[in-house]
């Protein structure tokens, strides 16, 4: 689907590939000597930081539709980053770019380069596995698998990219302890993680996330399902998770971009209008779209 | 403003002309339905005994005409192999169908084929099998494993056909979560995509096993029949459906009773198979 030229890498962070920390790495198709789909992918237990994330002039389309039109930026490494813009605007399918989900819709393509720590995740011959595994995704919806109890429900992404050697007990209490749930559910492990509340879901659906610790968390307007009491909570749990984690999030809430994000993107009709510390987005924009945007005079 | 009026009296017999309408069509549907439960109980039960259940049928036109054991025996064993043959390859098909392939073309192309497999005659799939496993003379005569081979072939459409709904019906949050967290497909199928659609999977497999079990046409030129009871599929094998098909045909009302007695107990048989089933599906929903 994303036919892409194999352009040579370009030096953006690093100077090489080879410097490329190992944390992060993303590995080709089959890793030599091993046949395992997601053993290029070697994620020591105490990660100490997220890893930067640039795109650069990235289009995507849904069959003629051009959803996304030449975008270019950066999300710094352990930092939120918060996507506003009216509906329609191309955020989500922007989101959806950076760990390749986009490309599940039929008809969709990207065209550009999302590059992790330097490494663009569309190079030819990269294994899409180890992108995801490296770039994880939060959704609108909480979608906790619902054959599963809690405690599976938060080893499913270590299950479910066969890593092996890995204590799960210990994982999942600190990924539930990491989400702010363990307090809650400590004690009901094994009963089904679809009999939460819906902001209780969506932290496990945090905690789900970070149980196979990728470098970068994306969040697709993850408060929209929930109330404001559970979504003050998911942005108290996103201040503590940038320690650890490079985070991206999309959100219609504009109060809530002024209280996670670092630094805020406004975008208008698939285009960047304009990215900068949130404070000064907020307050006094250089475009005058923004500008109306954030003071609710359309959108 | 639209004005709030009482309810007149036009409106109200209008309702009750068609409450009574749907109620009677209902009620005639029902009608066939009460019948042949009526005639199975009736005559059937007469039939049944603890000689009839664990005796073969001695073929004897005079005396003791003997029960339906090697029939019971027979049909579960062809059914079970022959849902063995086609309930896996069912599913998937409709992995494929659902996960794979989607609206591609081959997918399509797929689709259409199982979609006139549906309208084929159960007696066309006894009759190919005739051909190509019996006459063909590379696999020898009758045996009860070709009867099998012809029922999955009458099974496949509708395993597939019933798995692919239920997949689609897997939420796609559900797949996407899966894929984002770094998951092969492969993987996502086995833990997520099977288990979430689980309890619908074993209701439609056992559609198809209540459809095959009653067929008589696919086993007539395959498993054919013999009056003892065998455990070897290599051999002909006796079942239900052809003792009944044989028994209605003779003079003897004692034969013809033991006709009546082997319907009932097909009937029961297969809804203990869906008790069982629903039962199997719901716990496991419940987990």
């Amino acid at each position: 689907m994303n036919t892409r030229p194999a352009k040579p890498q370009e030096t953006i962070f690093v100077t090489t590939p080879e410097s490329i920390p190992e944390r992060g790495t993303l590995s080709p198709p089959t890793a030599p000597g091993t046949g395992d789909q997601t053993a290029g992918y070697a994620a020591p237990s105490e990660a100490p930081n997220g890893l930067g994330v640039e795109l650069q002039d990235l289009h995507a389309h849904y069959g003629q539709q051009h959803a996304v039109r030449g975008v270019s930026l950066t999300f710094a490494s352990n930092k939120v980053t918060a996507i506003i813009g009216p509906s329609g605007c191309g955020k989500s399918t922007l989101l959806r770019c950076i760990n390749r989900m986009h490309e599940e819709i039929a008809g969709a393509t990207a065209t550009g380069r999302v590059l992790l720590d330097g490494r663009d995740v569309y190079e030819q011959g990269l294994d899409v596995v180890s992108v995801r595994r490296a770039i994880g995704m939060v959704f609108q919806k909480p979608n906790p698998f619902p054959t599963m109890s809690i405690f599976d429900n938060v080893a499913a992404g270590l299950r479910l990219t066969g890593t092996k050697g890995v204590d799960l007990r210990e994982r999942v209490e600190r990924s539930l302890v990491g989400a702010g749930l363990w307090d809650e559910v400590k004690d009901r492990l094994g009963s089904a993680g679809a009999g939460l509340s819906g902001g209780q879901q969506q932290r496990l659906c945090i905690a789900r996330t970070i149980a196979v610790e990728p470098d970068v968390i994306l969040m697709d307007e993850p408060c929209s399902a929930l109330d404001p009491i559970a979504t003050l909570r998911i942005e108290e749990l996103i201040d503590v998770l940038k320690a650890r984690y490079t985070i991206v999030i999309v959100t219609h809430n504009m109060q809530q971009a002024g209280r996670v994000a670092d630094s805020t993107a406004f975008m208008l009709s698939g285009e960047l209008i304009e990215v900068g510390p949130t404070s000064q987005i907020f307050t006094k924009p250089d475009d005058d779209r923004t500008e109306q945007y954030v003071s609710g005079r359309f959108g | 403003m639209s004005e709030l009026v009482p309810i007149s009296p036009r409106r109200r017999r209008t309702d009750l002309i068609m409450r009574g309408i749907f109620a009677a069509g209902t009620m005639l549907a029902l009608v066939p339905l009460g019948f042949i439960i009526y005639y199975l109980l009736r005559r059937g039960l007469g039939a049944w005994s603890w000689h009839f259940f664990t005796s073969d049928p001695t073929g004897r036109f005079l005396g003791d005409p003997g029960g339906i054991k090697s029939a019971i025996i027979g049909t579960i064993l062809i059914v079970v192999l022959a849902t063995a043959i086609a309930v896996p390859l069912g599913i998937g098909v409709a992995l494929y169908l659902v996960e794979y392939g989607k609206r591609g073309r081959l997918a399509n192309i797929v689709r259409y084929f199982i979609d006139v497999m549906t309208g084929v005659p159960s007696i066309v799939f006894g009759l190919f099998i005739y051909i190509v496993l019996i006459l063909s003379g590379g696999f020898g005569g009758f045996a009860a494993w070709k009867g099998s081979v012809a029922l999955s072939l009458l099974m496949l459409p509708v395993v597939t056909r019933s798995s692919e709904v239920v997949l689609e019906l897997v939420p796609n949050g559900l797949r996407e979560a899966g894929l984002a967290l770094g998951s092969p497909r492969w993987r996502l199928i086995g833990r997520v995509i099977l288990p979430t659609a689980l309890p619908g999977l074993v209701t439609g497999s056992l559609l198809a096993v209540a459809r095959a079990a009653g067929e008589t046409a696919p086993l007539l030129f395959t498993a054919f029949a013999v009056n003892a009871t065998t455990f070897n599929i290599g051999q002909q094998m006796n079942s239900l459906p052809i003792q009944i098909f044989n028994d209605v045909r003779q003079a003897q009302d004692r034969i013809v009773d033991r006709a009546w007695g082997g319907a009932l107990t097909l009937v029961v048989m297969i809804l203990l198979a869906t008790l069982v089933a629903r039962l199997i599906s719901r716990r496991s929903h419940s987990a």
